[in-house]
């Protein structure tokens, strides 16, 4: 594959990334099964090229737009982001990608839409965990607008100086830093503009669970577990634990967006 | 068939139980050292052990179904195989509290008085640990056969705890923990369905 480069960023942290191995090898994706190993053992099965994302609701432009109309090389950034998973282990991750505002932008949203749906690639034959009732699929995320328009959001479609790895969620997908990591959905086929709040898989199967926001947010714990603390991958077998920061550590840039709602209920 | 086998058993000294008992550790220790383990080796380490605790578990509770069913009788091996649960259980709550805890005591008592799945968890470890205690002689003429066997029978409350303890850690319902819940439901129902005294050594009624 051929290298990807994207510009420095201020929103990058400076913190130490972790390794490529590590960010790898140990990742969610039920798509291709539950275990942490399963999807680099298997997503290899997945076809991403061509490939082609979806566009349409309160749009302009809607229509079929491929991974280099929404991500031009010219327009890379690197983003090194802290990633919080909801099960209480973080990594740090260097990606490559462009403001999903830059996205929205170039389909033109209408000033009707409220909210932003998003939907994982749905093919079984490739994606063996799809054969089994594990979730509802395909998956699907969402985002308030102003949540989707926020610098930093944005989709992601290199790791490091690699284009996207498939268990990483190739060829493009969203990274919203201080949202537990189920928020930043994979392998994006489809991007719905709507003036209703969209499904998000977790939050129907499980509403006690996950809510809509899923915020980062170490006073509202996980009903079967504490969020107060998380454990950093990488950091050896006595590296002990960290206090999880709200919002990931991104309070500053997006403690704005949710002024006044309660985030006990707002979770 | 049934005699030759249980004559082979009883010349199979118990502390060969012991060290196959001990081959799981081994290899997780060696893996430890070789960077056998995964990008979290915390969690490989704490799973493992877990694991190794609860099919020992089931091997202890295993027994009397087997001697009922089959006449051939593990029932030298039984504390052996109760302790070797025991001890996996111990390495695995202390792996949870070292490794993966690094000694937060103050957030590991909230957790395990709120978190179902530590309660189950921990609940399970406080029956087995008593089960453990009372696994000698001493504690058998002190307790008396009837009281020994009646605080024993916990091992009913705690193997199903276990289960659940690891079905409520995750995120899905997992098939695995599934199983092994039904195994042990299993086993207690045939604990229930074929009371003692052994009903093959009973001649057949017409």
């Amino acid at each position: 594959a051929v290298a990807m480069q994207g510009k420095a960023s201020k929103f990058s942290t400076d913190q130490d990334p972790n390794t490529f191995e590590e960010i790898t090898n140990y990742n969610n994706f039920y798509e291709f099964g539950t275990g942490k190993e399963d999807p680099a053992r298997h997503a290899a099965a997945m076809t991403t090229d061509p490939w082609s994302v979806e566009i349409g609701g309160l749009v302009d432009r809607p229509g079929a737009y491929g991974v280099e109309d929404l991500a031009p090389d010219a327009a890379l950034e690197e983003r090194i982001y802290r990633l919080r998973c909801v099960e209480a282990w973080s990594m740090v991750i260097p990606w490559i990608g462009v403001p999903l505002a830059s996205v929205l932008d170039k389909v033109g949203v209408q000033p009707s839409a409220k909210f932003v749906a998003f939907e994982t690639l749905y093919r079984p034959d490739e994606m063996n965990g799809q054969k089994y009732p594990i979730l509802d699929w395909p998956y699907r995320e969402g985002l308030r607008i102003d949540e989707a328009m926020h610098p930093l959001t944005i989709l992601a479609t290199g790791l490091y100086s690699d284009p996207l790895p498939n268990q990483n969620g190739a060829p493009i997908r969203l990274v919203v830093p201080w949202k537990y990591g189920f928020k930043s959905i994979k392998s994006i086929v489809k991007i719905t503009l709507t003036d209703t709040q969209p499904v998000a898989t977790w939050q129907a199967m499980q509403p006690s669970e996950y809510g809509f926001y899923a915020n980062v947010n170490p006073q509202v714990n996980h009903p079967r577990w504490s969020q107060g603390t998380e454990r950093r991958i990488g950091a050896g077998l006595f590296g002990g634990r960290q206090e999880t920061l709200m919002f990931n550590g991104y309070a500053d840039q997006v403690a704005s967006l949710y002024a006044g709602m309660d985030l006990m209920k707002n979770y | 068939m049934t005699r030759k086998l249980n004559d082979a058993l009883r010349r199979l000294p118990v502390w060969a139980l012991w060290l196959a008992g001990l081959v799981p550790l081994s290899l997780l220790v060696w893996d430890i050292f070789a960077g056998g383990l995964g990008i979290d080796p915390v969690r490989d380490i704490e799973h493992r052990l877990g694991r190794t605790a609860l099919y020992f578990l089931i091997a202890s509770l295993a027994v009397t179904p087997l001697l009922r069913i089959t006449g051939i009788s593990l029932m030298r091996f039984r504390r052996a195989l109760g302790l070797l649960c025991f001890t996996y259980a111990g390495l695995h709550v202390l792996a949870w509290l070292s490794m993966d805890m690094g000694f937060l005591w103050a957030q590991m008592g909230r957790d395990i008085v709120k978190r179902p799945y530590l309660l189950f968890g921990m609940g399970a470890f406080v029956m087995l640990a008593a089960l453990a205690l009372t696994s000698n002689n001493l504690s058998i003429r002190r307790l008396g056969g009837a009281g020994w066997r009646r605080l024993h029978r916990l091992v009913y409350v705690a193997a199903p705890l276990v289960t659940l303890h690891w079905i409520w850690a995750l995120k899905t319902f997992p098939v695995t923990p599934g199983f092994w819940l039904l195994v042990i439901l299993t086993l207690l129902g045939l604990r229930l369905a074929i009371p003692r005294p052994l009903r093959r050594a009973r001649p057949m009624r017409a």
